[in-house]
Formats: C-alpha cells, sequence, structure tokens
C-alpha cells in the first residue's frame, strides 16, 4: 500500500478548556479533494494550521509524503510541498498582481538573490500561465489590494499554485464570495488544480460546494472527526445534518 | 530619460559645481552627501516598514573606525578609510542585526536608540582609549597616495563623495529591485504570506539591516575623514533621529530621496543657523510639518507622482 500524502496520528491540542484537537488520526491519499466541513471553532482551521505548520500540537505528529513535518517551521513545509491559501485572502497589497505571483515563483526557488532582478529570476512565461489559469491575466498590472473579493481569493490560490505544490490546502476559498459568483470560482480553482494534478483539501460551508467538488468529505465537531467518507455518505448522515449542516 | 534621473543628474553637477563659485560650500556638500548615503541606509528599512531609531551607531562606529585605524596607521590613504568604515558597518550589522531583526514595529526602533545609547556612553567612558567626550583627531591622510593640502583634499573628498553617493544609490536601487529587495518590501505588507511562500522574513530583514548598516559605516568614514574629528555625538539618539528625518523628507520612492532630503536637511540647517541663530530645529520642525501635508510620502514619491500623471496625460 502506497503512502500516504498527509497523515496525523493522535494529534492533540486544547485551548484552555476548549479543545480544538481531540486525538486526531488521519490520512489523506494523492489524488483525493477532501472537503472539510464543521461549523465554527469546531477546529477546522487549527487542524490546517498544524499541518502547515503555524501551530505546534500538544501531542501527536505530523507526516508529509512519510515523513515528519511536525516541528518543521510554515517555510520548510511549504517548501517540501504543501502550500496553503487562506480564508482572509493573504497577498502583498502594494505589489501589483503579476509581482505577488513573481514572489512567490521565487520563494519556490529558494533563493534570495541580491543582483537579478525579480523579473528575471523568475519564469515569466509560468507566471503568465497561472494568471490566464486563475483569469487574472487582463488585471495582472493593477496592485493586488485594489483588486475585489472574488479575485483576491483567485490571485491567493494563484500564489499557492505557482509554487507547485503536492497538496494545496484551501480554507474556505469561496466565503466571502457572493452566491452567484460561488461556483464559478470554484470550477476556476478546480479546472487548476486538474491542470497542475494537485491533491487538495478544502474547508467549506456551503453544502452544494461540498457534494459538487469534493469526491470526500471530512465533518469535524469539537476538535474530532464525527464522520469521513463519500460526500453522499457524510452529507447523508443524521448526526452530520444535525450537528454539522444545523437542519 | 526619467524625472528621477534628471533630478540625480543634476543633483550630482550641482554638488561638483557649485564650489566653483562658492569655495565655503563644499564641506557642508560633503557632510550632506554623507547624510544622504546614511539615509538611503535607514530609507531600506523603511520600507521593509521598520524604522531605526538608533542607527547613527553605525555612524559613529564606522567613524571611531576610521579614527583608530588613521592613528595607528596615520599614512594610511583616504579610500582605504572609507573601506574600513564601510566594513565596520558590515560586522556591526552582522551582530546587531542578528538578533535586532527578530522584532518589528516600536520594538525594532527602541532596541535599536537603546544599543546605540549604549555605544554612545560607552565612549564617553572609556577616556584612554576613546578620548572621552572629547573624542580623537585624526591626521589628514594621502588621499590616491597624494599628500593634499585642505582645499585640494577636500575637493577630492567631495568627488570621491558624490561618486560614492552614485555607486550606492545604483546599488540600492538594484538590490531593491531584485528578489531579496522585492522580499523586504513585502515584509512591510505580508509577512505571514511571505513565509508561507517559503521565503525567511528574518533572512531578508538581515540582509536589508546589513546593507542599512554598511552605508552607515562609509557615512560615518566620510564624516570623520571631512571634520578630521570623532566624538560620542556621532552616536547621540538626536544624529539618528535627524538621518530618519533626512530619509522621510526625500521620501523612499527611488534612492535618489535620500540625497535630496539631505540637500534640504543641511541646507535649512546652513541658512536658518545664519538668519535665525537658535532656532533652526523649529525651521526643520516647519518644513517636517508642511511634508506632512503636501507630500507624505517624501519629495521622490512626488516625483514619481508626477510624472506618472504626465504618463496619464499623454
Amino acid at each position: 500500500m502506497s503512502t500516504p500524502l498527509l497523515q496525523t496520528k493522535d494529534l492533540q491540542l486544547a485551548f484552555g478548556a476548549v479543545v480544538v484537537a481531540d486525538h486526531i488520526n488521519f490520512s489523506l491519499n494523492e489524488g483525493e479533494r477532501l472537503a472539510v466541513i464543521g461549523q465554527n471553532g469546531a477546529g477546522k482551521t487549527t487542524f490546517i494550521n498544524i499541518c502547515t505548520g503555524l501551530i505546534r500540537p500538544q501531542a501527536g505528529r505530523v507526516f508529509f509524503e512519510g515523513k515528519d513535518v511536525t516541528e518543521l517551521s510554515p517555510r520548510a513545509i511549504a517548501l517540501r510541498g504543501m502550500v496553503r491559501s487562506f480564508q482572509l485572502p493573504q497577498l502583498f497589497t502594494e505589489h501589483t498582481v503579476r509581482d505577488c505571483i513573481r514572489i512567490a515563483a521565487a520563494g519556490k526557488r529558494n533563493r534570495l538573490g541580491l543582483w537579478t532582478p525579480l523579473t528575471k529570476a523568475v519564469d515569466d512565461d509560468e507566471v503568465a500561465r497561472i494568471l490566464t489559469m486563475v483569469g487574472l491575466d487582463k488585471r495582472a498590472d493593477e496592485l493586488s489590494g485594489a483588486l475585489p473579493e472574488g479575485q483576491r481569493k483567485l490571485l491567493d490560490i494563484a500564489m499557492a499554485l505557482i509554487m507547485k505544490p503536492r497538496l494545496l490546502i484551501l480554507d474556505e476559498p469561496t466565503s466571502g464570495v457572493s452566491s452567484d459568483e460561488k461556483h464559478g470560482l470554484m470550477k476556476t480553482i478546480m479546472n487548476a488544480l486538474d491542470a497542475q494534478k494537485v491533491t487538495a483539501i478544502f474547508v467549506e460551508h456551503d453544502v452544494d460546494i461540498v457534494s459538487q467538488y469534493s469526491t470526500r468529505v471530512a465533518a469535524w465537531i469539537a476538535g474530532r472527526i464525527a464522520a469521513d467518507g463519500t460526500p453522499e455518505k457524510v452529507l447523508a448522515d443524521p448526526e452530520i445534518r444535525k450537528n454539522v449542516i444545523g437542519e | 530619460m526619467n524625472r528621477a534621473k534628471i533630478v540625480v543628474i543634476l543633483l550630482a553637477l550641482v554638488a561638483l559645481l557649485l564650489p566653483v563659485a562658492l569655495p565655503w560650500i563644499k564641506t557642508p556638500l560633503i557632510l550632506g552627501t554623507a547624510f544622504g548615503i546614511a539615509a538611503l541606509g535607514i530609507s531600506i528599512l523603511i520600507i521593509s516598514g521598520q524604522i531605526s531609531f538608533g542607527h547613527a551607531m553605525f555612524v559613529c562606529a564606522g567613524g571611531y573606525a576610521v579614527a583608530f585605524v588613521s592613528r595607528q596607521w596615520p599614512h594610511l590613504d583616504s579610500a582605504w578609510l572609507l573601506a574600513v568604515g564601510a566594513t565596520t558597518g558590515v560586522i556591526l550589522g552582522i551582530v546587531v542585526g542578528s538578533f535586532v531583526v527578530r522584532y518589528r514595529a516600536i520594538f525594532f526602533g527602541m532596541l535599536n536608540l537603546a544599543l546605540s545609547m549604549v555605544l554612545f556612553a560607552a565612549l564617553g567612558k572609556f577616556f584612554n582609549l576613546t578620548g572621552g567626550t572629547d573624542g580623537l583627531r585624526l591626521e589628514r591622510a594621502p588621499f590616491f597616495g597624494m599628500n593634499l593640502e585642505r582645499d585640494a583634499f577636500e575637493s577630492v573628498l567631495l568627488v570621491v563623495g558624490v561618486a560614492l553617493a552614485l555607486l550606492s544609490g545604483w546599488l540600492v536601487q538594484r538590490y531593491l529591485r531584485s528578489v531579496a529587495g522585492q522580499a523586504l518590501s513585502a515584509i512591510k505588507t505580508n509577512e505571514t504570506r511571505l513565509e508561507y511562500v517559503g521565503i525567511s522574513a528574518y533572512q531578508t530583514l538581515w540582509i536589508g539591516y546589513i546593507i542599512s548598516a554598511t552605508l552607515c559605516g562609509l557615512s560615518g568614514a566620510i564624516f570623520a575623514i571631512a571634520q578630521g574629528l570623532v566624538t560620542p555625538e556621532m552616536g547621540y539618539w538626536v544624529r539618528s533621529g535627524e538621518i530618519v528625518f533626512v530619509a522621510i523628507l526625500g521620501g523612499v520612492g527611488h534612492p535618489v530621496g535620500a540625497f535630496i532630503g539631505a540637500g534640504i536637511f543641511e541646507f535649512v540647517k546652513l541658512f536658518a543657523a545664519a538668519y535665525l541663530t537658535g532656532a533652526w530645529q523649529m525651521v526643520l520642525g516647519f518644513v517636517l510639518i508642511a511634508m506632512v501635508f503636501l507630500a507624505p510620502r517624501g519629495i521622490s514619491a512626488m516625483l514619481e507622482q508626477r510624472t506618472t500623471s504626465k504618463r496619464e496625460d499623454v
């Protein structure tokens, strides 16, 4: 059996009396599209933060491609191929859209050159390809801080994609986006993921989006995985419908 | 040719030709150039969103290193003394920067200030080594192998100072366009994301800090060689404030800003001291207030804006 791309063993973390990671044993295989669902405070973002090195767990380990990454920094983990995007887009707001992606591309090369201009340090054709892929080619030379929310999300994801991740973790990619634009945004993201053959985890609240774009769903309740399986199975689970979806 | 390049050429020509008509202005021009180089160093940190209120320590350390070396080897060429000042900045920048760049905002600024005041106090206390508050005098060293009289010496120092200013400005501009320079400016807007795209914010800011300290060390060497004297006052916190003032006045949009700021600073200081004795700080205060309202991003940003609006008109 092949090694899981991402695996956690007995992750535990509590903020005071609030348990946000309760003995989480989880694994993700290459090619999966996992939707993480759960109510606010269930521990979804904390799980992402632990996996990407922002928070250290009180106990337990995280393995990426079979190697222990629990003690590594977000930078080291990103350079190994586990990259994330954010619920609130994290951009370099005083840089242009194109330069934001160039900086991310330069980061992947892991060399802080003092001499070669950024414009020549990265493959600009690759930058242009990513811009076109996410539909930002027409706004490439605008300041990233001036983009509307949906496009800020796309830029945030484009900055992750240019790093050629093996696993991309998307934290609420459709939050703050109007319901009319949600499916368009998800289609763009999924096409980009397909084009680069990237395995993905995405945190999502919208059941419609979850059922349409995921191959597997994990439901979080109070820091533990209450259900894990196909979208049909998990979304039909009465406990999940009552405690997570809120029916 | 854009407006900033024209201003660079004009400034260099004014600095080199004005002393032909007004020989007395040579010293203020050398000091202004030295101030500009230090302000260029500070502007690198401002680009990353950090302000140091203690960078006069590198100016002071560069000056004292020149004084020590010059007193030990009186015939050592001034060109080497300039290299000594810059190298002192590099070494001290590596050491101090290694822990200071872990801090941000007010903590970064105040930690630099605290360290500069430690140096200031130490230089005043170790009289036998540093000459105490009286400082150390330097003999006029040869320049490019020539033993020159004061006037000729100052002329050569001015030319070298202007050349170093042009070279520093060009190198800093090149650095700011590089991956490291662009990452430095990204620290200001989103340090967290910088880490998530695989770039170390610590390493990025440390490199910027070392370059900034190097420029201040070089500036200190020019001050020491021009004045023939170094005192602990070179490292006093007010001097750090003046460098920050010059950098903010000129703006960080283009390296030329630091030299425009230094030029205005020296000009206001000179004329206000002559015609408004004891009130030159007040004049500088009014200048800064005017800048806050008229050009909050400094004069160099105003140049950029005008260039941009002209392009839009076309």
